[in-house]
């Protein structure tokens, strides 16, 4: 089985958010990046398939040189090659689009991609490159299971969730339960040691396919400073939500 | 051209608040640029219900086929309808299902797709609009290259705007094709209210000690008739069900009222619930950095707050009602 896992290289949750250029980019300066939080989650239950079934792992990504940091750090905790279109991503459709070329020259049975990225949160993608190379697709998916070509997988509904039978090649669009967060690697010395001979593919691209264009960022205006009521006065809280806040 | 929404009911066949909130927004957009509203929806019950939210034409399925939601066919028949009708925006809400085929309507319409919308669009050469990003914590303004596109809504940014209308009422017919993915079974706790439909939700933290306790949230949830939460460490305690996590990696809460019991406000929890309009934090220790993002705070005991907040709510209820 061959696996293709996208890896988002977004900034750490705790990170400031500022914006440069006049307001048109996000500022990275001090900024710690990482692998989006959802993908990693896909990661790990693709270095099970490897472990357990024989399968191979690569991992793709559009972005610039600096995100080979976080290429090899998915390549330090198991994948085998990586992939990274050299391309500054504009919007979702160009980075499904890129994704989706590299797909059909080189045939995967399984492609993960995380249900959002933590920093533009458009949850796009997946749903996109399912249409792109017209293949199966299961969104917010929290269990997979593959037998030869069938495949048994749930995903997350709204109060519940949802078993479904399916074949490969399949998308899915992965989050928390597809592995746990215990279950989540660390790389170790001798996984980052093997990263740095493993190959890792840039490819070139001068195509322009967006659809969408991101203008300005804005900041919202600072938040109040909490109400406090005492623990004494809870109808003065009952009061506040019902005529101030009208949330009851 | 016209814009076209996508009217999602629930398993009755109700339409869900989304639904009237998409329709309502629509509306707005479609009066400004001098257009019409139309919907579809799938075995609605009452379908001309969205006439009181400005819609001008309701086209509604009755197929059981239909009954069950499947990404290809649905994606498939609102693609047709998109067409036929000529339209050049799709409204779409963002709930789970309306996300899990956004990014595919926008590839089959070649349609530029927006996500996390909060604000009326703007039209220059190009459709512009503002959406929410980096967790709410900040905005962005996003043109439309194509002459096509798709909005997702944020919950309750919006709200409800009524505006009745005489709508022309349209029973259609589509030719599906079989499911690829198929069904197995549904697991789905029943008669609760889910926390991507409440309108308030009541989450609890580590700060309640154990499961045994939940009773409390439960029953402050029932006053309110809102749905149920946690935090990721009670998830991962097993003290409640994963479903209920809400946080980064958890689900997402845009309700109108968020009330955080026990619940110190970890950055990763804070990113799941930002988009609430109202935050309310009950807990003991000051220093939680929830009282920094909540709108209202009460810093005490848990264990003797909440049962006096429900017995105050309830003659609330009552005197109100």
């Amino acid at each position: 089985m061959k696996i293709l896992v996208c890896i988002s290289h977004v900034p750490d949750t705790t990170s400031k958010i500022n914006f440069t250029e006049n307001n048109s980019k996000f500022d990275k300066t001090g900024v710690q990046f990482v692998i989006n939080p959802n993908d990693e989650f896909g990661l790990t239950r693709a270095i099970w398939f490897k472990e357990k079934n024989n399968a191979t792992v690569d991992v793709i990504n559009v972005g610039l040189q600096d995100t080979e940091s976080t290429l090899r750090k998915a390549l330090a905790i198991g994948a085998d090659k990586a992939i990274r279109i050299d391309h500054d991503p504009k919007d979702a459709y160009s980075v499904s689009k890129y994704i989706s070329n590299y797909i059909s020259e080189n045939s995967y049975d399984l492609i993960i991609a995380g249900r959002e990225s933590i920093d533009y949160n458009g949850g796009m993608v997946p749903g996109m490159i399912s249409a792109l190379t017209k293949i199966n697709f299961i969104d917010k998916c929290i269990e997979l299971n593959i037998s030869g070509n069938s495949v048994e997988a749930s995903r997350e509904i709204e109060g519940g969730k949802e078993n479904i039978s399916t074949s490969l090649p399949l998308i899915i669009g992965g989050q928390k339960g597809l592995v746990e967060e215990k279950d989540l690697r660390i790389p170790n010395m001798r996984g980052i040691m093997m990263a740095r001979k493993k190959e890792l593919l840039v490819i070139e691209t001068n195509e322009n396919y967006c659809m969408t264009k991101s203008k300005k960022f804005e900041k919202p205006q600072p938040k109040n400073e909490v109400t406090l009521v005492s623990s004494n006065e809870i109808e003065k809280l009952i009061d506040l939500l019902h005529n101030e806040a009208k949330a009851i | 051209m016209g814009i076209l929404i996508f009217a999602e009911t629930d398993d009755k066949g109700n339409f869900k608040k989304d639904a009237l909130e998409i329709a309502s927004y629509a509306f707005e957009i479609a009066s400004e640029t001098n257009q019409n509203v139309m919907a579809l929806c799938f075995n609605a019950l009452s379908p001309e219900k969205l006439s009181n939210y400005g819609v001008k034409k309701i086209i509604n399925s009755k197929d059981e086929k239909l009954r069950n939601f499947d990404p290809e066919i649905y994606s498939e028949c609102i693609a047709e309808i998109f067409k036929n009708e000529n339209c050049n925006i799709l409204v779409l809400s963002s709930s789970s299902n309306s996300k899990y085929i956004g990014g595919i309507l926008s590839v089959k319409l070649e349609a530029g797709y927006i996500t996390n919308v909060f604000s009326k669009p703007t039209f220059e050469e190009n459709l512009s609009v503002k959406r929410n990003t980096f967790t709410n914590k900040a905005f962005e303004e996003v043109e439309c290259l194509k002459s096509k596109s798709i909005l997702g809504l944020s919950k309750n940014s919006f709200g409800l705007k009524e505006n009745n209308f005489n709508s022309e009422y349209i029973d259609y017919n589509f030719e599906t094709a079989d499911a690829k993915n198929k069904i197995n079974s549904v697991e789905k706790v029943s008669n609760k209210v889910t926390i991507a439909d409440a309108d308030i939700v009541v989450s609890g933290g580590r700060g309640l000690k154990g499961p045994e306790n939940w009773h409390l949230i439960e029953n402050l949830a029932e006053v309110l008739g809102g749905a149920t939460a946690c935090s990721k460490p009670v998830s991962d305690l097993g003290w409640r069900p994963h479903s209920e996590h809400v946080g980064q990696t958890g689900k997402p809460v845009s309700s109108n009222l968020y009330i955080a019991i026990g619940i110190s406000g970890a950055i990763q929890h804070l990113a799941g619930v930002n988009s609430s309009k109202t935050k309310v934090v009950i807990n003991t220790d000051p220093e939680a950095p929830f009282f920094k993002a909540a709108d209202y705070g009460i810093v005490g005991d848990a264990f003797e707050i909440v049962p006096e907040l429900i017995n105050k709510l309830k003659n609330f209820k009552s005197a109100n009602d």
